[in-house]
């Protein structure tokens, strides 16, 4: 993209023109700009182009977007800040340059986001995620005291150690927006950056929806199905790992990814389950530790994989 | 004498972990110097966000030349002894070691080993890697490509540069060479993250800090905390407001910036009518600002802790940075975080208020409680009850805690002048505010939460504020509540604490307290003893271990019974015969619980539960003990005082379980032997004290008790009747807990064993008068002893 974009496609404008200020930015910093994964995932981090793709010797560098679905966040649209249905940009670089920071800070300043003007701190924020198994250090990035950012050195992934260590960020792309539009409600974002009768916002493209979705979250979904659908995802990943698992010492794991999906689909409908209100406090801890079982096979799984650098270790061997 | 600079550059360390990390650094650094034979003049360590900095004055230039010798064998000695020899010296050849001579030990070898001296910046470069390397962070991490590697360096955050010179003042220092995981030491830094990132050449200590200065970094942590202390309220009082000041959040907060630049936000007045505490926590913990209030022109003192100091809607936000703007946007943006924060808060505290969606599962626990499900407060603690949220996995859940501080609330309440409804009512009500969104989000305010609600809903004064002062006292300075409806609350809570880890035996050990065990104890004895309650703990603590060991094996034995009501009416009359009438409610209420288990043999647990309980009454005890020693220690008290007095008795425990009677008794007795009297009465006793203990080693005959007839002296006939007559006073007065009367009777002792031990020689020929005169010296032990066992008084 050239320096001076359209008016109406100024990050400070329109809801697209950031993500696509952010593509560009990082499509020059030489990450692939990958899209959307196409299922329900909780956060980015969960995309296998982050979860997988950090584990194992092989340099990667990607960004995306990704829609994350976080039922119990649903307010049938009624408040201004929270929503079930979010996007997150994702940002990975492995293993993490060593101007991982500067490389951050040169993103913002695209955006808009002038670190002389604005308050731009790394504040302590270490990050977990039990039901894959993985933690990391690093910050929350504040913008005049307002968290725009996570920026995590991952240290383990499914339960496994990071080799090479992984620089992940993550920007909540609405309330980014919202900061650099000056706007109070997401509803009112502009989406598009035009004016007048042109103007499409927010609100038109997804209140319909989070009503929708926060009815179907916490009254609707059937509980006895989601129950199944559990129990078949558990089910399918294990089978799925099993059949593809190498044949003789050395050999390749043939199914990891379909495997994986599997894996997000249980943490997804385990998440649906948890906004209707049928998991207990301590069966919660058990479904938990459940999907953290099944990511941590599939991460073993994706060592013995291509991808995973396992024909890289093989030829060096 | 050179110095020494050393700065660790790294990507954002958490604010925390700053000045710890700076004074472990210079405690590594300069131990190393000394270990090394070095010394140095003074230290000083520094920090900002993004470096741990020090400054080592005056060190030696060279360490010493160091000569160490070994002593061998004689050069006669047979060859293996020699080979030997060589071998631990690490020498090839006796031609290597020297020959000395000794008029008494002739010829021998000696392995002479010389170390020639170091110079320092060999030493420094030679330890700082493993310094780095072992840095005791709280967390470490490991980064970048070096990662791919096992062993690769961890550090708190990315490690970016390491600046290390070495000089005397007037020649231009060396760079120290140190190499980690490829990051090779210079004489270069940076400034500001944004105001100043190019590189900087430094030379000196004094330098460095003034080019840090002048790229907008203040590396002097406290110089940064006076800044914005100083401009914070400046700019608050160029408001007309006062700053409410906050030491952690000034550390903190001094550790997220380089440049402190200190500017004014805003919200709507509309949130004041949150209470303070919420918007200050609000604001502190999600935006490290600090809040203000309108300022008073003439600060009257005010009777009292202060409560709801009223705020005002403006708050101090501290940059990094001198914005273009002046800082127009910083403040704009952070003013619009504080507001949505408010906003949520408001939120909460509305919706504490109101009606809880599920009030038609509550009515079963509503009623346990006698709740009033029209008020919001019960509400959540019906909640609390009907989740069955855990307190700990073998003391059960919150609900049937709540029951048993209740329980015991109400019949502490007699004993320190409450009204029993209103401490059953305030117990009740205690922990309804953890069911509350606010507490929910800042768990810092439990309690205070919980009397504004209950202040919004018309309770009882006395039932709002035990709400909040129940917990109290925090610690050894924290105001022990006063009001007999929080002190009775107050002590349940902590008796039940004590007494329910003591049964499932998670005490203190060593410096591991997780429960916070001891400042439970301390705080028991603080309200006792600061508001003069006499209570019989032995009893009490005995009771509620009974029935948390029986709670505990039942909910361990959950099986299944048709006959829970037979076995249970059985235990009533079993407990009928085991406790006395006054006890027996407590059986019943037993019983009530038990009937929610269906277990067989309640009969069988309910004896095994008073079994068990037998030993967590002593134990408990002797830690009250421990505790009141330390806490009286503190107070001033001497400790062998202390230990006299809690030696004294029969040696049951019960005997020593009234805590307050035991300070009044060190009291008494220190005052005692501040008179001549009494400290003659304390040598007197320790005289005869030791003459019986000696006898009592030798096994010379003592008699069972005095023989008034085997009295032969005027002297020892007197010391009879006199210890006759004050351990009989003594008895007496004891009885009716007056102390100083005990004490006087006890100082009546002094001259007849004063004159007993002048006139009268004990190792009689006579053996029967010798034993008879052994007794009579025992009588004295024993008269004394029912005070304190003199002879742990130390002169």
């Amino acid at each position: 993209m050239n320096a001076d974009p359209l008016p109406h496609m100024h990050p400070a404008r329109s809801f697209q023109g950031l993500i696509l200020t952010l593509h560009s930015y990082w499509a020059q910093q030489g990450c692939v700009i990958l899209q959307p994964y196409d299922m329900e995932v909780g956060a980015g981090t969960l995309h296998p182009a982050t979860t997988l793709r950090a584990l194992g010797p092989r340099s990667w560098n990607a960004a995306y977007v990704q829609p994350s679905r976080r039922p119990k966040d649903g307010r049938y649209g009624e408040n201004p800040n929270r929503l079930q249905h979010y996007y997150q940009y994702q940002v990975i670089l492995k293993p993490n340059p060593t101007n991982l920071q500067e490389l951050y800070l040169g993103s913002l300043e695209a955006i808009g986001l002038d670190p002389l003007t604005h308050d731009i701190r790394f504040v302590e924020d270490d990050w977990e995620n039990p039901t894959t198994g993985s933690w990391g250090l690093g910050w929350e990035c504040w913008c005049d005291g307002m968290e725009v950012s996570q920026f995590t050195y991952f240290q383990q992934v499914c339960g496994i150690e990071c080799a090479p260590v992984s620089g992940e960020l993550t920007y909540g792309l609405e309330r980014l927006a919202m900061y650099v539009q000056g706007v109070d409600n997401v509803y009112e974002l502009n989406f598009n950056g035009l004016e007048g009768a042109d103007k499409v916002t927010y609100g038109e493209v997804f209140l319909q929806a989070e009503r929708e979705y926060s009815r179907f979250n916490f009254e609707h979904a059937d509980t006895a199905i989601l129950f199944r659908h559990f129990e078949d995802a558990e089910k399918e990943c294990r089978a799925l790992l099993e059949a593809g698992a190498p044949g003789q010492e050395g050999g390749l794991h043939k199914m990891v990814f379909p495997a994986y999906d599997q894996c997000i689909k249980a943490s997804h409908v385990f998440n649906i389950m948890d906004a209707r209100g049928v998991i207990s406090v301590t069966e919660r801890q058990s479904y938990i530790l459940r999907v953290r079982d099944l990511a941590k096979a599939c991460g073993e799984a994706f060592l013995l994989t291509e991808a995973g650098g396992a024909s890289v270790e093989a030829q060096a061997a | 004498m050179p110095d020494l600079l050393l700065e660790l550059r790294s990507e954002e360390i958490p604010a925390r972990m700053q000045r710890k990390a700076a004074g472990e650094l210079k405690k590594r650094v300069t131990d190393g110097l000394v270990e090394a034979g070095l010394t140095y003049e003074a230290a000083t360590e520094y920090w900002t966000p993004r470096r741990l900095a020090l400054d080592v004055r005056g060190v030696t230039a060279h360490s010493k030349d160091v000569r160490e010798e070994r002593k061998g064998p004689r050069t006669d000695a047979p060859e293996k002894a020699v080979q030997g020899f060589l071998r631990g010296a690490g020498l090839s050849s006796v031609e290597e070691a020297e020959v000395r001579s000794d008029p008494k030990k002739g010829d021998f070898y000696v392995a002479v080993f010389e170390k020639k001296g170091r110079a320092a910046e060999e030493i420094v470069a030679e330890m700082m890697p493993a310094i780095i390397r072992d840095f005791p962070w709280p967390k470490s991490m490991r980064w970048g490509a070096a990662s791919r590697n096992p062993g690769s360096l961890r550090w708190v955050r990315p490690l970016q540069s390491i600046l290390c010179t070495f000089g005397p003042e007037t020649e231009e220092p060396v760079v120290v060479d140190i190499e980690v995981d490829g990051i090779r030491s210079s004489n270069i830094t940076r400034g500001h993250r944004f105001h100043a990132p190019d590189p900087i050449t430094v030379r000196r200590f004094d330098d460095y800090v003034e080019s840090l200065e002048a790229a907008k970094v203040v590396l002097d942590p406290e110089r940064r905390k006076r800044m914005i202390l100083d401009d914070a309220k400046n700019l608050a009082f160029a408001n007309g407001l006062d700053l409410v000041e906050d030491e952690g959040l000034l550390e903190e907060v001094s550790g997220l910036v380089e440049w402190p630049v200190v500017l004014m936000g805003e919200f709507e007045e509309e949130y004041l009518e949150i209470p303070s505490e919420v918007v200050r926590l609000t604001i502190r913990a999600n935006q490290k600002c600090f809040v203000t209030r309108p300022a008073i022109p003439h600060p009257e003192p005010v009777e009292g802790p202060q409560r709801e100091a009223k705020l005002s809607n403006r708050f101090i936000i501290t940059a990094n940075i001198e914005a273009k703007d002046g800082g127009k946007e910083i403040a704009y943006g952070n003013g619009k975080v504080v507001r949505a924060r408010l906003s949520d808060a408001h939120y909460f505290w509305k919706t504490d208020q109101a009606d809880l969606p599920d009030l038609g599962d509550l009515t079963e626990s509503a009623e346990k409680f006698r709740l009033d499900l029209k008020k919001p407060l019960d509400q959540r603690m019906a909640r609390l009850d009907h989740l069955n949220v855990t307190f700990h996995a073998k003391l059960g859940t919150q609900g049937e805690r709540v029951e048993r501080i209740r329980r015991l609330a109400r019949e502490l309440a007699p004993i320190v002048g409450a009204d029993p409804d209103l401490a059953d009512r305030a117990a009740v009500l205690a922990k309804a505010d953890l069911q509350t969104e606010v507490v929910g989000e800042f768990p810092e305010l439990q309690g205070a939460m919980g009397r504004e609600y209950a202040e919004l809903q018309g309770e009882d004064p006395s039932v709002s504020r035990a709400i909040e002062e129940h917990y109290k006292p925090l610690g050894p300075s924290d105001v022990v509540p006063t009001d007999p409806v929080s002190v009775a609350v107050a002590l349940a809570d902590k008796l039940d604490m004590l007494v329910g880890f003591w049964a499932i035996d998670e005490k203190p050990t060593g410096s591991k307290d997780p429960y916070a065990l001891r400042r439970a104890a301390l705080g028991v004895i603080r309200i006792l003893v600061e508001n003069g309650i006499r209570l019989n703990l032995a009893e009490i603590v005995e009771r509620s271990a009974v029935s948390m060991k029986f709670a505990e094996n039942l909910r361990e034995s959950v099986g299944t019974s048709r006959r829970a009501i037979a076995v249970a009416t059985q235990i009533i009359d079993d407990a009928k015969r085991r406790y006395d009438q006054q006890r027996l409610s407590f059986a019943a209420d037993l019983l009530e619980a038990a009937k929610k288990y269906p277990a067989a043999d309640f009969d069988r647990q309910l004896n095994d539960a008073i079994q068990d309980a037998h030993s967590v009454g002593p134990d408990l005890l002797s830690f009250f003990h421990d505790r009141l020693k330390v806490y009286l220690r503190d107070q001033g008290a001497r400790y062998d005082l202390i230990d006299a007095v809690l030696a004294s008795g029969s040696g049951d425990p019960a005997w020593n379980d009234d805590l307050l009677l035991i300070v009044r008794r060190v009291e008494a007795l220190s005052e005692l032997l501040g008179t001549e009297d009494g400290q003659n009465l304390l040598a007197g006793t320790n005289r005869a004290v030791s003459i019986v203990a000696a006898e009592e080693k030798k096994g010379t005959h003592i008699a069972e008790s005095v023989d008034p007839a085997l009295l032969e002296e005027k002297a020892e006939t007197q010391l009879f009747s006199a210890v006759n007559q004050a351990e009989s006073e003594v008895g007496e007065v004891l009885g009716k807990q007056d102390f100083s009367a005990a004490m006087k009777a006890l100082a009546a002792l002094r001259a007849p064993i004063d004159s007993f031990f002048e006139e009268v020689l004990v190792n009689a020929e006579n053996e029967s008068v010798r034993a008879n005169r052994l007794a009579l010296l025992a009588r004295i032990r024993q008269a004394t002893g029912q005070v304190a066992d003199f002879s742990r008084i130390a002169g």
